[in-house]
């Protein structure tokens, strides 16, 4: 929370000129009652007579006005001040979510993240615009009030010490004690939405169960507990207007009684009692305000909390230098000993890999399902960092590697092929936004992309959001093109040849054999034809190395590699 | 003011989902007008007090004391009336959105599939939680301001027309003088709002966009750009941002500003007339000044807020019109009262001439026979959309036929109750789908009573027991919404060991497979082999081989059954499924 405030710096100015305009304004409204007691005691008891009231009514006017400008001015430098701190938190929390490391992404999901930046952010725009316009100016009122009324008479005013105290304390309580409530409400309501959109994306299944009715009480139950708990805070909230009614109410009654006493006295004037009941009565009024503001805060409060909670997740870690290896130079990759066990997991996802890869060399990895494919080559752009052994990149370790000058060597290829939306080659432009037309055409050669290119209307055509407007299978040759146009030396191809057919993929290993700049390729697949042409094949089981070698020597060697192989082509030979 | 159209009829309906409420209500009404005649009769016994303290050696103390425990009593009597009000309207809401949610729940599972289909789940869930929640907002609003307000107005106005008709007149005259100047404010910023909300779903969407990629976005280093591309929306949501909210916040300060011309006004001729009737028989006396000053004041400020509250109702109307509109979705064809529950199955699963289409007049499946007996296993096999998926819709019958008919041992299968004759068929689908909760929960999803031994004996049959011992809990480990952080082929093994365990006399496999590697596949395989003994079964597959021993190939395209018979038979009737067997085994 308090971190966030920093956001607040350069609106310094702003959120002070913000509520000091709207002191400004409460200050003319607390001279208001003595206008009116000059009104009664002068003019009407004091015989100034009939100008003397139209003068006092003209300034009533004059200090309505006054305070509309100062109130405008107010709204503006709140306004302003709000906007722009939620500008700048908005602009800096997404650039923090762009350093968060694979691993924070995957255990806080996508959607929470998305929903913070949007929905949070603007509910905290609105409690803080509304604080500034009015948190200091009800307190203020309440003590002006106090201090005015000290004015009039110091005896009547010792009322107001004694009832506000008591307030304070009251609208404190109720708060402290409904934060945490509307917290517990906020936390039902989101798992009810949890179900009912788990009865949608399953209601297949569901149906198929014949769970409807069984979901229909579930649901129900649960919505019972939200109405329970929305119940325990309402009837808690609801004490808060009447006991502060009657507080002030018996304030006011306390203060008539001792402005009966002081005037019989002769100390004050019936004006004057009309005075402090005023500002008892402009006390009553601005704590009702408060209490609807409390409320509001409170929800802010509740999402600045959650996006604080965002900007303090880790960011990948920072490039340290690591120990030298022994690994020779002229290895592009080296794999020693690496492992990886993701955070709260129960085993490692891979576990002691060895493997060197030279530049010009093709590696297939391949393996069951959850065998650990993926998280061997996300291992190399230090997308995870190995937790185990380490990884190294021209002899480099990752760690040691500034991440965008390794990232800038590598073209990755990723399962779910996604484009953005935009031109084709503001796509490809994403690969290396300075290509020149040559590079482009090389890329989408080899990607074996150029006629859809030609087919969609050039290099110009439009692509939409997620590239629905493609077909699977030439997303996935655009965004090969898309990392070939960066000329990497280390080409990641993970599992992104699935919706090619047998001719195009054979096409496209052909011509990324042939690329001038010999990348290092690594070739992820669950097809052994894929993979069966590479200079060296790993063979994963439970993220363990079954085997290391040509397609050949695994054909001999490793059980595990002759089983999938099986699994694929002996049938089908069997067939034909 | 924005220029909200309602859906006809909301204003009934709430009215109806209102209805069992109705005394409480009404009682709730009733307070609020003792409330405010309450809560007015204050100002009056204080104005008489203070009438009562004239100057030194004139003030009546007893009389002042009395008027006082007066005002003791009205305040007690009214803040308790006041907690009754709140405590009896926060009821009436909260119960009335949990009925409208618990109807809209129930709804749900009767809508037919095709407006599920048809309609994105989060624009469902948004429906029942967003607007519902609105909707309270709206409705206790309403409750708590809207009506004090008018009471307030009302009882105001009859407390300032009987101590004096003139000066009410002056404030009646004034006021409405504050609506104009927020109509005139609202009319102009609408613009200002359109710009902010059409920049913020600009940048939501490119937000989505990105983050929902930002893997890929890490991969290609386009942090940078992104961010300044996101500063650029960023830039302008400011500017249209900071103009919308400054401009509208216009109005408070401005219906202020009348209040208080109206509260000059007051004590103007208030303080004239005092003047003018000091020496008649029925003086205007300071205390009538100070009652009326003080009512003055509360007149305007429910003004101030029931514009406000209107807004905020019309909105809730509005949210509560989407939610009515989703109760109103006719429910499906509920099951015949006397409708056969399906028992001991023998898995004979007949289509006699059935026609079917999403859409009515664009035509899919036409004439269709089908005839499955006892045991067999049909392959479906056909290119991508050529309505495989829509037979199994039919078969289960998440959609009914438009024409022919169905039947399962002989009888349609709309004369079955759903909940037999879906349970008749075991499914594992394409789309994997595990709900939060529990391993165990999920794989006794469809035997809530099985022991412990058949939950493990399923999942190893499915080769999911290794990997849910590894998991930190085991089969007690928790799995977030939608699966978690289990992978695609895992989820599908926890699909198989659900289906395995509870084994109904017909299956229907949709790619049961896709996503498992072809080696764990043939292992499970093996599993499937005998589940699959003696049921019939219906394979949706892609992989040729799974397809080669069914009893019966049924090759579809564009909706149609093009071909029917096993996989010699069709190879040397040489015709599309040959080819397609061929272009799949060539490539």
């Amino acid at each position: 929370m308090k971190k966030l405030l920093t956001y607040l710096k350069p609106y310094r100015r702003e959120s002070v000129l913000g509520p000091l305009f709207k002191l400004l304004e409460a200050s003319f409204e607390l001279i208001v009652p003595l206008v009116v007691a000059a009104i009664i005691d002068t003019g009407i008891r004091g015989g100034a007579g009939t100008g003397y009231v139209i003068r006092m009514a003209l300034i009533l006017v004059l200090l309505g006005f006054v305070g509309l400008v100062c109130s405008v001015t107010a709204q503006f430098f709140a306004a302003k001040a709000a906007v722009g701190f939620t500008t700048r938190l908005r602009s800096a929390l997404f650039s923090h979510i762009q350093t968060l490391s694979y691993q924070t992404i995957d255990s806080v999901g996508t959607s929470t993240l998305i929903t913070r930046i949007t929905s949070d952010l603007n509910q905290v725009q609105s409690g803080l615009n509304l604080t500034l316009r009015l948190l200091l100016r009800s307190p203020f009122v309440v003590f002006g009030a106090m201090i005015m009324a000290f004015t009039v008479d110091a005896q009547s005013a010792l009322w107001f010490v004694a009832a506000i105290p008591v307030l304070s304390v009251v609208g404190c309580g109720v708060m402290l004690i409904s934060i945490p409530l509307y917290r517990r409400v906020q936390s039902h309501l989101d798992a009810l939405l949890g179900r009912s959109r788990e009865n949608m994306t399953g209601v297949r299944v569901l149906r198929a169960f014949g769970k409807e009715e069984e979901e229909v009480k579930g649901f129900a139950e649960q919505n019972d507990r939200l109405t329970a708990m929305q119940k325990k805070v309402g009837r808690f909230s609801a004490l808060m207007n009447p006991v502060t009614y009657v507080i002030i109410n018996l304030a006011i009654i306390a203060l008539i009684h001792t402005g009966a006493l002081r005037v019989e006295a002769g100390i004050i004037t019936q004006g004057a009692v009309v005075a402090l009941y005023n500002y008892m009565s402009q006390i009553l009024v601005e704590l009702i305000k408060m209490a609807n503001l409390i409320i509001s805060i409170t929800k802010a409060v509740a999402c600045a909390n959650r996006i604080s909670a965002v900007l303090e997740l880790p960011s990948e870690p920072a490039p340290a230098d690591q120990p030298s290896s022994s690994a020779s130079k002229d290895c592009r990759v080296s794999f020693v000993n690496a492992s990886l066990r993701y955070e709260g997991a129960g085993a490692e996802s891979v576990e002691g890999i060895t493997l060197d890869a030279r530049p010009g060399e093709t590696i297939g990895v391949i393996g069951g399902t959850g065998s650990g494919k993926t998280t061997l080559v996300n291992l190399i752009p230090r997308f995870y960092e190995a937790t185990g052994g380490s990884v190294l990149v021209n002899g480099k370790d990752v760690r040691s590697w500034d991440t965008s000058s390794l990232r800038q060597k590598i073209g990755l290829v990723p399962q779910k092929a996604v484009l953005f939306s935009g031109t084709v080659k503001d796509n490809l432009l994403w690969g290396n936004s300075e290509a020149a037309e040559a590079d482009i055409a090389l890329a989408l050669e080899t990607a074996q992309a150029s006629e859809i290119v030609e087919k969609k209307g050039g290099l110009s055509a439009m692509v939409e959001a997620g590239g629905r407007n493609l077909s699977g299978g030439q997303r996935q040759r655009l965004t090969i093109a898309r990392a070939l146009v960066r000329k990497p030396e280390i080409l990641i191809l993970d599992d992104s040849s699935s919706a090619l057919d047998f001719a195009t993929d054979a096409a496209l290993r052909r011509a990324l054999r042939s690329l001038p700049w010999h990348p290092t390729v690594f070739i992820v697949s669950q097809r052994t034809s894929s993979i069966m042409h590479a200079d060296r094949i790993i063979v994963l089981e439970d993220g363990k190395a079954a085997g290391i070698g040509t397609h050949a020597q695994l054909l001999e060697s490793c059980a595990v590699y002759r089983e999938i192989y099986n699994s694929q082509f002996r049938k089908e030979d069997a067939r034909a | 003011m924005k220029k909200i159209t309602l859906a006809p009829g909301t204003v009934k309906k709430v009215l109806q989902v209102l209805r069992p409420y109705k005394i409480t209500a009404l009682l709730s009404i009733l307070l609020s007008a003792v409330y405010v005649a309450l809560s007015l009769y204050v100002p009056v016994l204080i104005g008489r007090a203070i009438d009562l303290i004239l100057g030194p050696g004139n003030v009546d103390l007893k009389a002042i004391v009395q008027l006082l425990v007066t005002v003791g009593i009205v305040v007690a009597s009214g803040a308790v009336t006041q907690w009754l009000i709140n405590t009896i309207n926060n009821r009436i809401v909260y119960h009335v959105i949990r009925d409208v949610r618990n109807e809209a729940f129930a709804h749900l599972q009767v809508l037919p599939l095709s407006y599920l289909d048809a309609h994105p789940a989060g624009d469902i869930v948004s429906r029942m939680i967003a607007d519902v929640d609105q909707f309270a907002d709206g409705l206790l609003l309403g409750f708590t301001q809207l009506f004090t307000g008018v009471v307030t107005i009302l009882g105001t106005l009859v407390f300032m027309l009987s101590i004096r008709a003139s000066i009410a007149a002056i404030v009646v005259l004034l006021t409405p003088l504050s609506f104009v100047v927020a109509r005139f404010i609202a009319t102009r910023t609408h613009d200002m709002f359109v710009l902010q909300s059409k920049t913020r779903g600009e940048q939501t969407a490119f937000i989505d966009e990105m983050l929902g990629n930002q893997k890929v976005v890490r991969a290609f280093g386009h942090e940078k750009e992104n961010q300044e591309r996101f500063d650029e929306i960023n830039g302008r949501l400011q500017k249209a941002s900071l103009q919308a909210i400054f401009f509208s916040s216009l109005t408070n300060p401005c219906t202020r500003f009348v209040n208080n011309v109206v509260y000059a006004a007051v004590a103007l001729a208030g303080g004239l007339i005092c003047l003018a009737t000091a020496g008649a028989a029925v003086p205007f006396t300071v205390g009538a000044l100070s009652a009326l000053l003080s009512y003055a004041n509360q007149y305007t400020k429910p003004f101030n807020e029931i514009s406000g509250v209107i807004t905020e109702l019309q909105n809730a109307l509005v949210c509560a019109g989407r939610v009515f509109e989703l109760l109103a979705v006719p429910a499906r064809v509920p099951d015949k009262e006397d409708a056969v529950v399906l028992q001991n199955v023998e898995g004979c699963v007949e289509a006699h001439d059935v026609s079917f289409s999403y859409t009515p007049g664009q035509k899919l499946i036409e004439h269709m026979n089908l005839s499955a007996e006892h045991g067999q296993h049909i392959a479906i096999v056909g290119p991508t959309g050529c309505g495989k998926t829509t037979l199994i819709n039919l078969l289960m019958r998440f959609y009914d036929v438009n024409a022919g008919a169905v039947t399962v041992d002989g009888h349609d299968i709309r004369l079955c109750t759903r909940k037999s004759l879906r349970g008749s068929y075991g499914m594992v689908l394409q789309d994997t789908w595990l709900r939060r909760g529990t391993i165990r929960e999920n794989i006794t999803m469809g035997k809530p009573d099985a022991t412990e031994q058949q939950i493990i004996e399923a999942a190893k049959a499915a080769h999911a027991h290794s990997f849910i011992q590894r998991l930190p809990n085991g089969y007690d480990t928790v799995i977030g919404e939608d699966g978690g952080l289990l992978s695609q082929g895992q989820k599908q093994l926890l699909c198989i060991a659900r289906v395995m365990l509870c084994l109904p006399p017909m299956l229907i496999l949709d790619e049961a497979t896709s996503s498992i590697d072809t080696r764990t596949e043939i292992k499970i395989q093996n599993a499937f082999t005998s589940m699959m003994q003696g049921r019939t079964t219906f394979i949706v597959a892609h992989r040729l081989s799974t397809i080669r021993e069914a009893d019966l190939i049924l090759v579809m395209k564009d909706g149609r059954i093009v071909e029917q018979g096993n996989h010699e038979q069709l190879l040397n009737a040489n015709g599309f499924y040959a080819t397609l067997y061929n272009s799949q085994f060539a490539s």
